[in-house]
């Protein structure tokens, strides 16, 4: 039976991301949230605030300043019956807990046979864009899609946020969930009575004809203001929310290339080993015969984050996407 | 620190004040069966990988008393996490040896379920699972459990940034936890002088946790003091760290070779201070045992063997399809596709045999 109510709630993203937390907390005794700095301050980015006071210092839990340690005893709550959700401050920060989440957290269920799950979420603030020092805008992605046994996924809306992060909190498999900083105070309606879709599942976000943007994260709101300009121009530009990265939904890319006949792929990350890579050599396996152009990427530099001052200049802007389009129509 | 020792290498017993240990003839005739039977299980496995029946095996060999006197103060809801050594913590824990041994083979990595014998899988990269029990102790904490956890590591994992972390965590959550440093002497060929100038044990004060340092070829000092830890840790008093000072008498695996980095000299005096000889001695001094006792003991570990030998031999090679099954507990579509796409390509060949 369809909800005869919905409720909408205008909120930002981190509006949606703390209720998300919330809502698991209340709903099951088994969730626990632990990270640095997200107790009594809420977390750097107050994606917390208030929880701790609600849900006790047990269930919310300031953690010493060792992100392997934050994400090894995750693993090891988990291994206990918990469903750990941890916060790690900022994408540069997630090294140090490289080793745990790749030897062990994505590998434990296979290495045990099925025996023993992980349900663990790593909720990372990701991405560039807000002027911070170095380390505290990378877009990390690609390592833990390589890896399998992770499951990556990035909400581009406070409406995805609030579900993507309560369907990865449900998901028995650990999953890596990118939050796009640089969109944490941007608002939208939240419907907070039904799932917009499945956590793995890509959505067209604006219809279009001629040729598709695929993107996630803080990239679709870019990807959307570069349709309405190709609209400008008199393109059609369809717009592709991807969603999730591990597993990709190459299904929904299929279906849209084959309609518009042009892709262009677009990230903060590096384009060299990026996302895009995979989803261009998986679009020209599938639908070569449909393809007007290449499939061409647009993305962040072979060269670390730069400063803050020349962000703009590595990130990909409106500029730049729309060189990629016109480049794909010149084909 | 003084050594904590109980039993002499002559099998002299002594009583410590700080950790007192009542033991029954019926009790010391156990450990002793559970050394010589691990011991006995251990050689058949070296055996099993020089006859081409295992990839590699990693001896216990030496470190017998250290595994059963710390395996045996564990009670059956405590939880052990253990590296890849712990044949003999497995043992006491009630685990099927041959399971051990899947991963060896190269039939597996572990497989086993850890909740069945509340022993954890062996886990190769050191340093990770201190962290993975101190984060299990918090959640036994969490619960009200009256139990602990034990976890194993080496002089060598000693190094690992991860069992710095995990003092932290364990010691600001004051997590029921027991770190037991089985110090063997030799991390592949590096001496303990190159992880640590300071003895290990010390190194909880830091943290501001007690250290305890035991010979660890005693084994009722090993049971004694991890079972003292132990029960501190279940009154949530914290956790403790134990170094059991003890020696690898043989290569760090079987494709090492000892003797391009250490003299034999070394081992021979190590010899001299064997875990199963002291308490034999002891058992024989006292009238413990007679020699019916050390004669059916001698064929129950022949029977382990033979055992552990048909089982390994038996083990079938896993169906290619393993491979992609439990890399996640819910579909994955990449997964599949590869699955699909590998069980086509073997389509495409001719079966063999009579047309």
């Amino acid at each position: 039976m369809r909800e005869s109510r919905q409720v909408f709630e205008k909120m930002t993203m981190v509006g949606a991301l703390n209720g998300a937390l919330r809502d698991a907390l209340d709903e099951d005794p088994k969730v626990v949230v632990q990270g640095e700095d997200i107790g009594r301050l809420g977390g750097v980015f107050r994606v917390t605030d208030g929880l701790q006071h609600r849900f006790g210092k047990d269930r919310v839990v300031d953690s010493p300043l060792a992100e392997s340690g934050i994400v090894g005893t995750a693993i090891g709550l988990a291994l206990r019956g918990f469903r750990p959700v941890v916060e790690i401050q900022f994408d540069g920060f997630v090294f140090p807990a490289f080793n745990q989440i790749v030897t062990q957290l994505a590998k434990m269920h296979a290495r045990s046979l099925g025996k023993v799950r992980l349900p663990v979420v790593v909720r990372i603030p990701y991405g560039g864009g807000i002027g911070a020092i170095e380390h505290h805008s990378e877009s990390p992605e690609a390592y833990f899609m390589h890896t399998a046994g992770l499951r990556v996924a990035s909400p581009a809306t406070a409406d995805d946020a609030y579900w993507m992060l309560r369907q990865a909190i449900a998901s028995d498999d650990p999953v890596i969930f990118l939050e796009p900083k640089r969109r944490y105070w941007d608002k939208c309606e939240v419907n907070l009575t039904t799932e917009p879709a499945p956590l793995h599942k890509a959505r067209v976000v604006r219809p279009g004809r001629d040729l598709t943007l695929a993107a996630y994260g803080p990239s679709v709101k870019l990807c959307l203001a570069a349709a309405e300009a190709g609209a400008a121009e008199g393109r059609s530009l369809e717009v592709l929310d991807l969603r999730s990265l591990s597993p990709l939904d190459t299904d929904t890319v299929e279906w849209s290339v084959r309609r518009t006949r042009r892709m262009v792929v677009v990230h903060e990350a590096p384009v060299f080993v990026g996302a895009g890579a995979e989803i261009a050599a998986r679009v020209q396996e599938r639908c070569f015969y449909h393809l007007e152009a290449p499939v061409l990427r647009v993305g962040g530099f072979h060269a670390p984050y730069p400063p803050s001052r020349l962000e703009e200049e590595y990130l990909p802007g409106l500029d730049r996407v729309m060189h990629a389009v016109d480049q794909a129509f010149a084909s | 620190m003084e050594l904590v020792q109980l039993l002499t290498p002559e099998g002299e017993r002594f009583e410590h004040p700080d950790h007192p240990l009542e033991t029954t003839p019926e009790e010391l005739r156990g450990l002793y069966r559970d050394m010589l039977l691990t011991r006995r299980f251990d050689a058949e496995a070296v055996t099993l990988q020089r006859q081409g029946e295992l990839g590699l095996w990693a001896s216990l060999l030496g470190q017998e008393a250290a595994q059963i006197g710390s395996g045996r103060a564990t009670c059956p809801d405590d939880y052990v996490f253990p590296c890849y050594r712990e044949h003999g913590v497995a043992w006491t824990r009630g685990v099927d040896p041959l399971n051990l041994l899947g991963m060896y083979r190269g039939v597996n990595h572990g497989g086993w379920d850890p909740d069945a014998n509340n022993f954890h899988l062996y886990t190769i990269v050191i340093g990770p699972p201190l962290l993975h029990a101190v984060g299990y102790a918090m959640g036994m904490a969490r619960e009200g459990a009256d139990s602990a956890v034990l976890a194993y590591f080496g002089d060598g994992a000693s190094s690992q940034g991860d069992v710095a972390e995990a003092f932290t965590f364990a010691t600001v959550n004051a997590a029921p936890v027991v770190f037991f440093c089985q110090n063997n002497q030799w991390a592949i060929s590096t001496p303990t002088s190159h992880q640590t100038r300071a003895p290990i044990h010390r190194r909880s004060a830091g943290w501001g946790f007690p250290g305890i340092h035991v010979d660890g070829n005693d084994v009722l000092a090993c049971l004694a003091v991890t079972r003292s830890a132990l029960e501190r840790a279940r009154r949530g008093e914290g956790p403790t760290l134990i170094e059991a000072h003890t020696y690898r008498m043989g290569p760090h695996a079987t494709s090492d070779e000892p003797r391009r980095y250490r003299d034999d000299s070394e081992r021979q005096t190590w010899e001299a201070k064997d875990p199963l000889l002291r308490l034999r001695a002891h058992l024989e001094k006292h009238g413990h045992t007679d020699a019916a006792y050390f004669e059916d003991l001698a064929q129950e570990a022949e029977q382990l063997a033979l055992r552990v030998r048909e089982g390994v031999r038996a083990m079938p090679d896993p169906d290619p399809a393993a491979m992609f099954r439990h890399v996640y507990v819910d579909e994955h579509a990449q997964v599949s596709e590869e699955q699909r796409e590998y069980e086509a390509f073997q389509a495409t060949f001719v079966q063999e045999g009579p047309q």
